[in-house]
This record gives structure tokens, C-alpha cells and sequence, in this order.
């Protein structure tokens, strides 16, 4: 048995060096010197297939950009990058046992991955233990700054602070009162109590706010309760998931609940994806708040779009999050070619103060491995995309944020060895 | 007054929402006793079929008829899921009658096979399906009896079988051909849009309602009045419920139970489907569209007392005014000075999450007193 079991694992090693050895030399030979593996962890079934897999789609459009540039150079050599894609499944377990497999049975020196925090609370331990990295590409909750995650999408001060004191301010509601909805679980309970504190401190009420149960489309008692709160209209920050958002806008345009009756939706998880999704139709007049929109009108935005249309078929659209996971295949790249080697460490150190022109502008990594963005707030047209009304200048990230109560006057910096994680201001 | 009729409305709207998902299983689960946890899936079914009938009814020549496109996806939406019911209880469910153990597994697994049917196979060729299911399963029972009987028949029976599975094919790729969206298979949600005459609000003595809501109540009394006079007033509803009271007895006397086993089951599936209708007028349409509603109907079906219409009538308005009432916090509006404490308590539960662990407590102690519902069957099935 002992015999046999060896004999298949050196023939399995055996057939994975040749595999490996005409995967560099066949095909573009001459071009490059070696390969890369890294590794891309979404869920490829289950609810969050829809989402994710336009990230994976993201990610190995920019691995070929990458490998069409002459790929990785890494000390005089030039790598090709290669992939190998687990499905997370939906399921936040099998993230983890999947980062366990990428790290220690293919050895990749990088994992682009996650959607949802819990996924993402689910891969920490595994990163922190065996002291890999994790790349995440999406607009989150933050109070979380970990040594192992480098974070490229938005925390709440880079999105959903500029956008309540947009609607507070400058929306054609303002001054009115808020009202909050949200889906059941981490992000949009922490986001709110974010939004409780800054409209407490700009003057202004939060007269009522909701949860929907994931999975639960009932929104009868809601649209009651936001009638009651706000009977002559008002501001409602939507921080539902998916497929609740289709639920809630069929039936509170039903309710009477529009643009033209005074009542203006404010969302933080609708791109041009969801928006496709749902029908332009019933969210025409409401907002969005983003760092990137399809409609910005750069030559780096709409090459972007235009090569993604061009990857992966001419009625795709492309969104915030896919921009977050193509900027962070490139920061990885620049990190790695800086600290010329793939050693986790040594790219970790590289990449704070890496700096990218993004499709949304130019981004760059701060010490508390976030991202500095634009953050753009944007009207929904009748033809599924933002007009973008406003434009913030470069914003720094808050991985701790200042306005949660658990977390004002902290920060996080992983340059200082004496700061780390969490620091008092 | 004002408070009184609209929360009224929003406790029936929303009951109406699970008494119609709730009536087919309340048939299945009640009268036959088969614990069905595919229900939510032939809803799915009812809703995709909705999607269906809506693209076809853009095509040019249907174009004229687009706003009556519901009204038909009604009637296409109980045939689909009636004939997929029927399909699995021939081949599953009739096996493992008086296994629920077995039955809750099996319909488990069928639940997870329709999900994934309707994320890898382009809703094109899956109609196609179900066209050759409906003339094969429909075909030869039409045929006279003298041919019937005649040793050949199973030659016939497997010809209308060839038959169906080219008109299938055809049927799919038409369909395909001329509606693109439906030439993909896709994962992803799809949506129902309302025609434009059902969708905003209308007002009935000051108070507006919203016109979907409303359907939604009609379609829901609409199916209740049917199935009841079905049961009550017609032959095959008399045998049914026969078959129900006293299985070897009604065999005995004659009643094929085999037949009245595959009509209750394709109607109560048929219901199913209906209901999916309702459901994508609400929300989105996708593969776990089903699984939403599933356990609030076997709420509803095991509150009102199994077996019993009337008792499922009435837990679901029940619940749904509870909801209502709890979730959108009423009683601090219809009392607002009331002691602190209390209202505190009130304003605690009146969130949707915390309605539906009110609610869900309010049965549990329900049941510890009234285990069998708020009508227990009565007669020779409890001796069973």
C-alpha cells in the first residue's frame, strides 16, 4: 500500500514537472523565462456566483493584459503569471479550506479573493496562521486591519460618509430626515451605526431603520414604516443585498415611494450590474455612491470597459468591484517587480506606496494596506448608469473608522512595528 | 379608521402572499400526507415560466397582447409545474408513499436537481421539456379506449413519446431562435415586470393600495374559491377527498387510487405554480426564489391544521396581520401613551428580523397547546 501510494505521488510529481516544464517552454516559448502560479478563490456556485464570477472574469482579463506586457519581472527574469480558480461555493468554510489548499498543496505566493465579509472573516485565521496573503477586492465595513489582507475596495469613509453628507447637504432632499434599510448581517449593521453618528453630527434625524433577514423579499412592514417616518419624503440609505434590492424597489415604487414624490434612495451595494439586473426603470432618480462608474470619461476608464466588452462579450458592463479586483492584480505585479521577488514578506513591504493609474483615477496604497480613492456620487439614469454628479478628491482610507463608537481615535499602520493593527491616535 | 384599513390590507397582502404559496402543499401535505420539499421549487418553476411567457409575449406578432401576458403565465405557470408534479410522482413520489422519511429525503434531492436545471439548461430548451412532457404524459390518455386496450398500445405510447420529444426539440429551438435571452443558460436572477396597467397604486376610500398587491389578493381568492368547489362539488374532488378519509376502503369500492394519487399531487403542484406567478410580481426570479417560501408555508400548513383548507385560510391571515402588526410597530400608533416599559419592548420587536422570532415563538407556544392546529382532522385518518 506504502509502495503503491509513493509510486503514485512520484508519478504525480513526475507528471506535474512536465506539465509545468511545457507549460513554460510550449506555446510562448522564448518570451519568457518561467511561470507563476497564483491563486483566485470566488464562489463559482450558489447565490454569490452572479457577483463573483465577474470577478474572476476581471482578474484573468488582467492576467493576460499583464502577460501580453511581457508578464513579471522579477530579477532580470520574466515570469508569466498562471492561475489556478477555486470555487469558495458560496459556502465560508470552504473559502477557508480552499486558501488552505491554494497556500499549502500549490504553494501560490498570492491569493486574489472574497466577496462577502463573512467569507473574508472565515479566510483570516487561515492567512494569519500561515502567514500568507490575501488580496479582497470589495467595498466593506472595514474595523478590521489585518497584516495577512490587503483591502482594495472602499471603507466606510470612502463611500458612505461623502454620500450621507451628499444627501444631507446637496441632494434635492436635503435637510430631510433619514431613514435606513438593510439586509441582515455585518456590513450594513456597521455601516449604519456609522451613518447614526455622522447625521447626529451634521444636525440631522434618523427617524427610523430596518433589517430584512437574507432570503427574506417581504417588504409590506417596511414600506409601512418609512411611510409613517417620513410621510412627506425624505432620505432612505439602502444598504440591502442582491436580490432583496429587486424586491424592495418593485414595491416601494408600487408604495408611491419615487423620486417624484419626494423620497430618495441612497445605495451602497447597487453598480451597474445590480442596476441591469433590477431594470433602470425603477431606479431612475435614485443614487449610488462608488469610486469607479462606468461613466467616467477617462481614456483609462473606457479602456477599461472597452476591454472587458472586448474579453468577455459586448453587452457586459463593468463596476466598481471589478475595478477594485483589476487594480489589485496590477498593484501586486508593480509590488512584486519592486521587491524583486515573490516572498510575502518582502511584497508586503513593496507595496505600501505603490501607486497605479486606475480606470478611476490614481490610486495608492497606504500604510494600513487600504487604498486612497476617488469617491464619486452618481444619479441613476434611464439607460442602467450613473450621471455622475460629484467628485471628491483623492480620500484617504480609515481602516478604523471615526465616526463608530468602538473605534474613534484608533488607526492602523503597518510600516511602524510599534503601531501595527490597532493604535491609539 | 385610516390606520384600521391600511393596516388591514398590508396583514391580508401579505397573508395572501403565503396562503397562495402555502395552498398547494396544503393539498399535497395535508391530504396526502406527502411532506414535499420541492414545493418551493415548482413556485420557482411558476415564476420562471412567468419570465418565459413575458419574452415570448415581446415577439412581434404576440406584441398586441403584452399586456395580458400575466393573465395567461397564470394558466401556462399551473400546467408546467402540474405536469413536472405529475412526472415526479410517477416516478418518485408513488414509491414512497407512507415513507416520509424517505419522501422528505427524495423531494430534497429533486429540489437541489431543479435548481440546477434551471442554472445550466437555457430556459429555452427547458420549455421545449416540458412541451414533450405534456403530450407525452397527455397524449395517450386521449386516445380511444379501443386502441387503448389493443396489445399495441405500448407501441402507440412510445411513438407519442418519439412525437413529443421532436416537438420538444422544435419548440426549443424556435424558441431560442427568436428570443436570445432565452438561448443562454445563466445563473443569474431574471426579472418580471409588471404590465403597465397593474403597476403603481389605486385608490379605494382614501387610502391607496398598490395595484400588484391587490392582483396578488385576487389571484390568491381566485385559486381558494376554485379548489374548494373542486373538492366540494366535483366528482374527482369527492374521490379525492374519499381516497384521503379511507384509502382501502375508497380502492374497495371501486375509485382508481392510483388516478386520484396523480390529480391531487399535479394540482397541488399546479398551485405551486401559481403562486410562482404572485411571487415574481414581488421580487426577483431565481433558482433559490423557492426556497425563500418553503418554510413559511409548512408554518402556515401545520398551523391551521393539517388536512384542513379553512384552518390554512386562516393561519396565513393570521400570521400575515401578526407580521403586520408586530414588524411595522402599530400598536405604539393605535395606543401611543402606553407605559414605557412595554413600549419599549413593542419598539424592540418591531423590526422585520425580530417580527419573524416573535412570530415563530407565538407558534411554538401556539402549538404546545393546540399540537395538531387550529383545526384538527377529525374522523377515521386520526386513528391511522
Amino acid at each position: 500500500m506504502r509502495i503503491s501510494r509513493r509510486i503514485l505521488a512520484g508519478l504525480a510529481t513526475a507528471s506535474l514537472a512536465v506539465t509545468a516544464t511545457s507549460c513554460g517552454g510550449g506555446g510562448t516559448s522564448g518570451s519568457f523565462d518561467d511561470t507563476v502560479t497564483v491563486g483566485i478563490l470566488h464562489s463559482l456556485s450558489g447565490t454569490m456566483a452572479i457577483s463573483e464570477s465577474t470577478l474572476v472574469d476581471t482578474e484573468k482579463m488582467a492576467i493576460e493584459e499583464i502577460n501580453a506586457a511581457g508578464g513579471v519581472k522579477v530579477g532580470g527574469k520574466s515570469y508569466k503569471i498562471e492561475y489556478i480558480v477555486e470555487d469558495g461555493a458560496s459556502d465560508w468554510p470552504t473559502f477557508a479550506e480552499k486558501s488552505k489548499k491554494l497556500i499549502d498543496q500549490d504553494g501560490v505566493p498570492v491569493v486574489f479573493g472574497g466577496w462577502t465579509s463573512a467569507s473574508r472573516k472565515a479566510m483570516l485565521p487561515v492567512y494569519e496562521s500561515k502567514d500568507a496573503f490575501l488580496y479582497y477586492p470589495i467595498q466593506y465595513e472595514a474595523q478590521e486591519c489585518s497584516n495577512n489582507i490587503f483591502y482594495t475596495g472602499a471603507t466606510p469613509n470612502q463611500q458612505s460618509e461623502p454620500a450621507t453628507d451628499f444627501m444631507y447637504k446637496r441632494s434635492p432632499a436635503a435637510g430631510g430626515d433619514f431613514f435606513l434599510v438593510g439586509s441582515d448581517y455585518v456590513f450594513p449593521r456597521t455601516s449604519n451605526t456609522i451613518t447614526k453618528a455622522q447625521v447626529k453630527q451634521l444636525g440631522g434625524k434618523v427617524v427610523g431603520e430596518d433589517y430584512l433577514p437574507l432570503g427574506n423579499t417581504e417588504v409590506a412592514p417596511i414600506i409601512s414604516k418609512i411611510k409613517k417616518a417620513l410621510p412627506e419624503g425624505g432620505i432612505i440609505i439602502n444598504t440591502l443585498n442582491g436580490d432583496q434590492n429587486v424586491a424592495f424597489f418593485k414595491q416601494i415604487q408600487d408604495a408611491g415611494i419615487t423620486p417624484s414624490s419626494g423620497y430618495y434612495v441612497m445605495n451602497y451595494s447597487i453598480a451597474e450590474e445590480e442596476i441591469s439586473t433590477i431594470g433602470p426603470e425603477f431606479l431612475e432618480g435614485h443614487y449610488g455612491a462608488w469610486n469607479y462608474m462606468m461613466s467616467i470619461d477617462t481614456p483609462a476608464s473606457k479602456k477599461f470597459a472597452e476591454s472587458f466588452k472586448k474579453r468577455w462579450g459586448a453587452d457586459r458592463v463593468v463596476a466598481d468591484p471589478q475595478e477594485s479586483a483589476y487594480n489589485m492584480v496590477y498593484l501586486w505585479k508593480q509590488a512584486v517587480e519592486d521587491a524583486g521577488t515573490f516572498d510575502d514578506n518582502a511584497v508586503r513591504e513593496a507595496l505600501v506606496g505603490q501607486k497605479f493609474d486606475a480606470p478611476q483615477g490614481p490610486v495608492e496604497v497606504m500604510p494600513n494596506h487600504h487604498l486612497s480613492q476617488t469617491v464619486r456620487i452618481g444619479e441613476i439614469n434611464a439607460e442602467g448608469g450613473f450621471t455622475i454628479l460629484e467628485e471628491t478628491g483623492v480620500v484617504l482610507p480609515q481602516a478604523w473608522n471615526q465616526k463608530h463608537p468602538s473605534s474613534k481615535g484608533f488607526a492602523c499602520d503597518w510600516t511602524d512595528p510599534s503601531k501595527g493593527e490597532k493604535y491609539k491616535l | 379608521m385610516e390606520l384600521l384599513l391600511d393596516s388591514l390590507f398590508n396583514g391580508v397582502a401579505i397573508g395572501s402572499v403565503l396562503l397562495v404559496a402555502a395552498l398547494g402543499l396544503a393539498i399535497v401535505f395535508g391530504l396526502m400526507g406527502v411532506i414535499n420539499l420541492a414545493h418551493g421549487e415548482l413556485m420557482m418553476l411558476g415564476a420562471y415560466t412567468t419570465y418565459v411567457t413575458q419574452l415570448i409575449f415581446k415577439i412581434p406578432i404576440l406584441k398586441p397582447f403584452y399586456n395580458s401576458y400575466i393573465i395567461v403565465s397564470i394558466f401556462l405557470a399551473f400546467i408546467v409545474s402540474g405536469v413536472v408534479g405529475i412526472l415526479l410522482e410517477k416516478t418518485i413520489i408513488r414509491k414512497l408513499y407512507g415513507s416520509p422519511l424517505e419522501t422528505l429525503l427524495a423531494t430534497w434531492g429533486v429540489s437541489l436537481i431543479l435548481q440546477q436545471f434551471v442554472r445550466s439548461v437555457p430556459l429555452a430548451y427547458g420549455t421545449g421539456l416540458v412541451i414533450s412532457l405534456l403530450i407525452g404524459l397527455f397524449l395517450p390518455t386521449t386516445f380511444p379506449s379501443k386502441i387503448k386496450e389493443s396489445i399495441n398500445f405500448k407501441y402507440f405510447k412510445f411513438s407519442t413519446w418519439i412525437f413529443a420529444a421532436l416537438t420538444g426539440v422544435l419548440t426549443g429551438s424556435i424558441i431560442s431562435s427568436s428570443v436570445s435571452k432565452l438561448s443562454r443558460a445563466s445563473a443569474r436572477n431574471v426579472d418580471v415586470t409588471a404590465p403597465s396597467w397593474m403597476r403603481g397604486q389605486v385608490e379605494i376610500i382614501g387610502t391607496a393600495f398598490p395595484k400588484t398587491r391587490l392582483m396578488i389578493i385576487v389571484i390568491t381568492l381566485i385559486s381558494v374559491i376554485a379548489i374548494t368547489l373542486f373538492l366540494n362539488q366535483s366528482a374527482w374532488g369527492m374521490r379525492i377527498r374519499a381516497v384521503t378519509q379511507n384509502r382501502k376502503m375508497s380502492d374497495c369500492l371501486g375509485i382508481s387510487t392510483e388516478k386520484v394519487d396523480i390529480i391531487t399531487f399535479g394540482i397541488g403542484s399546479g398551485l405551486a405554480g401559481v403562486a410562482g406567478v404572485a411571487v415574481s410580481l414581488l421580487g426577483s426570479v431565481g433558482p433559490n426564489v423557492g426556497g425563500n417560501y418553503i418554510v413559511g408555508c409548512f408554518m402556515v400548513v401545520v398551523l391551521g391544521g393539517v388536512g384542513n383548507l379553512l384552518g390554512t385560510v386562516l393561519a396565513s391571515f393570521g400570521i400575515g396581520i401578526m407580521t403586520d402588526l408586530i414588524g411595522a410597530g402599530r400598536l405604539l400608533s393605535i395606543w401611543p401613551d402606553m407605559p414605557l416599559p412595554l413600549s419599549n419592548t413593542i419598539n424592540f420587536f418591531a423590526t422585520t428580523s425580530m417580527a419573524r422570532v416573535m412570530i415563530f415563538a407565538l407558534i411554538v407556544i401556539f402549538l404546545q397547546f393546540k399540537p395538531t392546529g387550529l383545526f384538527p382532522q377529525k374522523g377515521r385518518m386520526v386513528e391511522n
